[in-house]
């Protein structure tokens, strides 16, 4: 089974024992009030060649427990009580010498970011290679060399000698992944801890690459724990699942049994909030939403995205059929700097055309560098189009100017995608809001002040916010608070740019929701940006989807999903995780 | 990159030329008459003044005595000082001395800023830590005359390590005692820069992911903090440059170091313009040397910046 064990190796303990066994573990974090705990009473095993996933939201845990096996905790992270049994051998209490002979070479450890996670200053080879000497699976410059394409090789990094002497800043994203996934797996490893390998990529990334790590696992028999907070796509991955919430591990066991049967509220609402299942169910009941019955258990705390995607749509339907805006051939060039005086012509947005009808959504779609963003800076007029125009509620908006240019921002209203940098650290939550306003001349100091009242009730957020700092807030209040303030002005378009990407499921859902019903209250158009086709099945009318600056397929949500026409847009529906999972819808 | 270097010389013109012109003016604009300061309590007879300031262009308008002065220096000329002496002679003398003081006194500074902002940094609050932040503040917070006089006293006179005042002869010996002081007068800022990036570059994910692949301590810190570290560390070097040209003026009077430090500043008390600007256009082209040097030096530091070619 295992393919090399390196010499000096300590065997397993007792065979045919558990691979890992977790008794107890707790975790604090020492803070200026005491101690802060983390993991209350964490237990588990990994059998050999097992695969498990651990679920949760952030701040569930499950990175904690990740870095607590390994003994890594960050910061003033400390193992306050328990056992980490890995292989016979106490990991918790082991010392720094022992926990260096385990790390690497027995545990294998991919990281959550590809961005942060590779040293920028040293070349991607110097990084594969020195692990490879640390844990002694080759000596002699030649060998090590050697090994460590073969390392990269094997994580599927295409030409990984040429690319040995590269820096990590001049590999995407996906590529990084792949050498931290190489890296991790170089010394065939007995388990592979993977803490949200995938979530920082693209959908079509995150799935060939998972698909590679599960390959290389299998060969090798390594036993992997997988952590994410995608129930669908943990459901995909792993035989067994681990729900874990507030420290606290609520439901285990093999991962169909509790997708189909989830018995702990917690479960049941991360079930109920997942994207991926969501649209998946949608798709099961048969290509419209009208025909779904309602015959499922309602969770407990309401919030279902299929009745918020249901809602949302029999109020569109009622809506009348005019234009919002109408893109035609619409084409950005960005001048790429290539040394010297030269430039170099990059088209961002090639001749692009669609038309969003008023009181509807409009999903744009695509991986990154699809040229998604760029659109929505163009119609927000935020850049200039090279050629092509835009029109806005009939006006043209090329030549808006001053006064002009004002009303129009007036009308149409951007959310990003970032809660965190969109909101001014130093400007109070009213003031955030009643900016737009200030800035409009809208009302005096009492109606304004009455305005945000109402605005924080319109997205559920108590009024004594006002008064608070974005620090104080959480991310789902802080995007809560950017569509509050996109709302100030009263537009009737709003431009969502990744407005839920950054954000958990459960979370994702609320806002999710929340857009849903402020449309039908408010009859707004959306344009909604995304790479995840998941959410576009819930929340969209028509989808647009663009590769490399170009729109190849447009159609509505249903035709989308129901008969893709583009090879392109079949591989971004494939790459929903959740697919050959049969749920009791 | 070569590109980049020629580039970056080029944007030194007009800065070269504008410090010229305002030292050259604000020399100009200083009260009484040069000459006259050299002749001491004697008054000179009237023919003789009016032949010095015609060799000197002293009885020209301001403009005209500044453009022959830089016509003067583009062909490699930097006049001739009141003693007689030409200004090219002095420079030569004494510029070798004050950077053979200043690059000493920055190897020292590395060193320390080096070693003791590892330190602090991997063992934030600890008792290390908690005294280099005490001598750190005590440093900073004395005048570098101060420093100076310490150090002569106590490792000079008391203790009789260094020779006390260095003389003609500038050995690199003879300059450890000046070097030192220099260093410390601006070694406080480095170390805490060091201590503040060892820190933030000790709970980056790459650390964290470094250990993981099964490396230990003794690889980890050198390899993947200190060198990062290094990167914020190095622009602060090349800005304390200015700053020991500063502090050599006074520590090179209090040990007598024949540099530039002390030349400038009998020129100055003397109000000889062809000496003063001469010096301050050297000094600032040094600046900018070292300062192209050390964005050099940062791109090797960080791959990730590459100058346009």
């Amino acid at each position: 089974m295992s393919a090399a064990v390196p010499a000096g190796a300590v065997p397993a303990s007792a065979p045919g024992g558990p691979l890992l066994e977790v008794r107890n573990l707790e975790v604090g974090f020492r803070t200026q009030g005491g101690m802060v705990t983390a993991l209350n009473g964490v237990s588990f095993t990994i059998e050999q060649g097992e695969s498990v996933a651990i679920v949760g939201e952030s701040g569930s845990g499950k990175s904690t427990t990740a870095h607590a096996i390994i003994n890594l905790l960050p910061g003033s992270g400390r193992i306050t009580g328990g056992q980490v049994l890995f292989e016979g051998r106490d990991l918790a209490t082991a010392s720094r010498q022992e926990l260096e002979e385990v790390r690497g070479k027995r545990i294998g450890f991919v990281p959550q970011d590809p961005m942060s996670n590779l040293n920028p200053v040293w070349s991607v080879g110097f990084q594969v290679e020195e692990t490879i000497r640390a844990n002694g699976l080759a000596t002699g410059k030649r060998e090590v060399r050697k090994k460590a394409i073969e390392v990269l090789q094997q994580a599927g990094l295409q030409d990984a000698d040429r690319r040995l002497r590269q820096f990590p800043h001049q590999f995407s994203g996906g590529m990084r992944q792949r050498v931290l996934i190489g890296i991790g797996l170089a010394s065939s490893p007995r388990l592979l801890i993977a803490d949200e390998p995938t979530s920082a990529l693209d959908v079509t990334v995150q799935r060939r690459i998972l698909d590679h790590l599960e390959s290389l696992t299998e060969t090798v028999g390594t036993s992997l724990l997988f952590i994410t907070h995608d129930l669908g796509l943990a459901a995909e991955r792993a035989e067994k699942l681990i729900v874990m919430y507030k420290g606290k591990i609520v439901e285990a066991g093999p991962s169909l049994e509790i997708l189909q049967n989830p018995l702990h509220p917690y479960t049941q609402r991360l079930i109920a909030a997942a994207p991926s299942l969501a649209s998946r169910r949608i798709q099961a009941s048969g290509q419209h939403l009208g025909s779904l019955a309602h015959t499922e258990a309602a969770p407990a705390s309401g919030f279902d995205l299929i009745t918020a995607a249901e809602e949302r749509a029999e109020q569109v339907e009622a809506a009348p059929r005019e234009p919002a805006v109408v893109v035609e051939n619409l084409t950005k060039v960005f001048k790429i700097r290539s040394g010297g005086f030269k430039s170099v012509d990059f088209t961002a947005v090639d001749d692009v055309s669609f038309s969003i009808q008023k009181g509807t959504t409009t999903a744009l779609v695509g991986e990154s560098g699809s040229g998604k963003s760029t659109v929505a800076k163009l119609l927000l007029k935020l850049e200039n189009a090279t050629s092509g125009s835009i029109s806005v509620q009939g006006r043209r908006i090329e030549s808006l100017r001053g006064r002009e240019l004002l009303s129009l921002r007036r009308a149409m209203q951007p959310v990003f995608q970032d809660p965190y940098g969109s909101l001014d650290p130093l400007t109070n939550i009213g003031n955030t809001i009643a900016e737009p306003l200030k800035v409009h001349k809208v009302g005096d100091r009492a109606s304004r002040r009455e305005r945000v009242f109402e605005l924080l009730d319109q997205v559920s957020l108590p009024r004594v916010i006002a008064g608070r700092y974005p620090n104080e807030l959480s991310g789902g209040q802080r995007q809560r608070v950017a569509i509050a303030r996109a709302l100030a002005l009263k537009p009737d378009i709003v431009v969502l740019d990744e407005a839920v990407s950054a954000l958990d499921v459960l979370v994702q859902a609320q806002i999710l929701r929340l857009l849903a019903e402020l449309q039908g209250e408010l009859g707004l158009t959306y344009l909604f940006i995304t790479h995840d086709l998941a959410v576009v099945r819930v929340i969209a009318d028509n989808v647009c989807v663009m590769q490399k600056g170009r729109i190849v397929e447009a159609a509505s949500t249903d035709q989308v999903f129901g008969s893709p026409q583009e090879q392109y847009t079949r591989d971004l529906l494939d790459a929903i995780p959740g697919a050959g999972i049969q749920l009791g819808v | 990159m070569a590109y980049y270097i020629v580039r970056r010389l080029l944007q030194a013109i007009p800065v070269l030329i504008g410090t010229t012109f305002l030292i050259y003016f604000m020399v100009f604009a200083m009260p009484g008459n040069p000459l006259l300061t050299l002749f001491g309590d004697r008054t000179p007879p009237p023919a003789l003044l009016e032949r010095l300031e015609q060799q000197y262009l002293l009885d020209q308008p301001f403009i005209i005595q500044y453009l022959n002065y830089l016509g003067n220096v583009v062909t490699g000329n930097f006049g001739i000082s009141f003693s007689g002496q030409s200004v090219n002679d002095i420079l030569a003398r004494t510029f070798p001395v004050t950077l053979r003081l200043a690059f000493l006194a920055i190897t020292i500074e590395m060193v320390i800023a080096l070693s003791v902002g590892l330190i602090s940094g991997l063992r934030k609050g600890g008792i290390f830590d908690a005294s280099a932040l005490v001598v750190s503040l005590l440093l900073i917070s004395l005048p570098i005359f101060v420093l100076c006089f310490i150090a002569q006293f106590f490792f000079a006179v008391q203790l009789g390590w260094f020779s006390p005042t260095v003389g003609a002869d500038a050995s690199i010996p003879k300059l450890i005692l000046p070097a030192i002081v220099l260093a410390l007068f601006v070694v406080a800022t480095a170390i805490r820069l060091t201590r503040a990036s060892v820190i933030e570059t000790s709970t980056a994910d790459f650390v964290r992911t470094a250990y993981s692949k099964g490396l230990g301590r003794r690889r980890v810190v050198p390899v993947h903090i200190l060198r990062n570290s290094l990167i914020p560390v190095t622009t602060q070097l090349g800005a304390d440059f200015g700053l020991l040209i500063v502090g050599a003026t006074v520590t090179e009077g209090i040990f007598n170091v024949p540099g530039v430090g002390n030349t400038l500043y009998q020129a100055i008390i003397r109000g000889e313009r062809p000496t003063v600007v001469s010096f301050v256009t050297v000094m600032v082209l040094l600046y900018l040397i070292v300062n192209i040097l050390i964005d050099l030096i940062y791109a090797v530091l960080d791959p990730r910046i590459r100058y346009v070619k």
